[in-house]
């Protein structure tokens, strides 16, 4: 994976380039976005209270081929294209990529997993006496750690590059680095979720 | 750069909390339905909140924090997290979880609910010197 790198030494000739109120032209998080947010919500509680196959398969299905692609093509296209742009390139790109990731990443997740385990408990795959029931915990664990990667790394860094470019300078030196991070740990549960796809695919298939 | 200043290991710490109410909850799950002994899942929920409770207060022995800047992006943080743990928790009631299991895996929902927000607001504050102006 390229690093999305060079800020550091770059910063210097590139940050006067930058008018600071051009800097804080965006939201961190899209107010309309969330209108889109609310309503995949919705239907995620309604599809988890109608406990119906077809929505709770539909909802876990876009969800998770969703996440996969998204943190696939975030760590292993984007990332590198991103870290050869120059600095004040790196960084229009992170004001326009950065606040939809607030809103699509936690998102997409929630709405994944929720449906996900609803769906499970439909069908018994949840259950400990479904006859695959240790794939269903390997899947749980695969799950937990890009859970736990997802919320105390990538999330953080999601927010915080967003918060610094709004400051009145933003110093490059910490875009460049919470950039990497987000950029690292997105790559690093896209590959995790291939695991994911090879349980589910063992899950279907029986 | 704000982050060359001496900082705990808040993320470390937070990230093994999270990652113990998350092996607490595959410990429950994978257990479903059958009778669940709750003591293991109990000592990890319990090691999470002091993890929670150890990195609040290794924040506040922090000189010169951002709390302003903390508590702007926590309120809102909680906010966001606070939902998403209500469907989670609306999915185990919906699937008639009750008892110890519940109760476990409600307060594992509270701590996620806290603890995630903290990380957030620990990220953004720390590259925050107090006395500077922001936007």
């Amino acid at each position: 994976m390229a690093s999305v790198g060079g800020v550091a030494s770059q910063h210097h000739e590139a940050a006067p380039a930058e008018a600071p109120d051009a800097q804080q032209d965006f939201e961190v998080v899209p107010r309309r976005g969330l209108i889109g947010v609310a309503i995949v919500f919705v239907c995620v509680v309604a599809a988890i209270a109608a406990n119906k196959l077809w929505p709770l398969a539909f909802l876990h299905f876009v969800g998770g081929a969703s996440w996969t692609i998204i943190d696939l093509f975030l760590g292993f296209v984007l990332g590198p294209i991103l870290g050869s742009l120059s600095v004040p390139a790196k960084i229009e790109m992170t004001k326009k990529l950065m606040p939809k990731m607030v809103l699509i990443m936690p998102t997409v997740v929630t709405a994944t997993l929720a449906a996900g385990w609803q769906l499970g408990v439909h069908l018994g795959t949840v259950q400990s006496t479904y006859y695959h029931h240790g794939w269903t915990v390997a899947s749980f664990i695969v799950v937990g750690v890009m859970a736990v990667i997802a919320l105390g790394l990538l999330e953080p860094a999601n927010i915080a590059v967003l918060v610094e470019l709004k400051k009145r300078r933003p110093d490059p030196e910490v875009i460049e680095k919470l950039m990497k991070r987000f950029i690292y740990t997105a790559g690093a549960t896209g590959v995790m979720q291939i695991a994911t796809l090879v349980i589910m695919a063992k899950l279907t298939v029986g | 750069m704000q982050a060359t200043r001496k900082l705990p290991p808040v993320t470390e710490v937070g990230m093994l909390s999270l990652a113990l109410i998350v092996a607490g909850g595959i410990y429950l799950s994978a257990h479903l339905p059958r009778h669940v002994p709750l003591a293991p899942a109990v000592i990890l929920l319990a090691a999470s909140a002091l993890l929670l409770a150890g990195n609040l207060l290794s924040l506040t022995r922090v000189p010169s924090f951002a709390w302003s800047r903390f508590f702007e992006i926590a309120r809102w943080a909680l906010l966001a997290y606070v939902v998403t743990a209500g469907m989670i928790e609306y999915a185990f009631v919906r699937d008639h979880l009750s008892g110890g299991p519940l109760l476990v895996l409600t307060l594992s929902l509270v701590v996620y609910a806290v603890h995630v927000p903290v990380l957030i607001a620990f990220t953004v504050a720390r590259y925050y010197d107090p006395s500077e102006a922001t936007a």
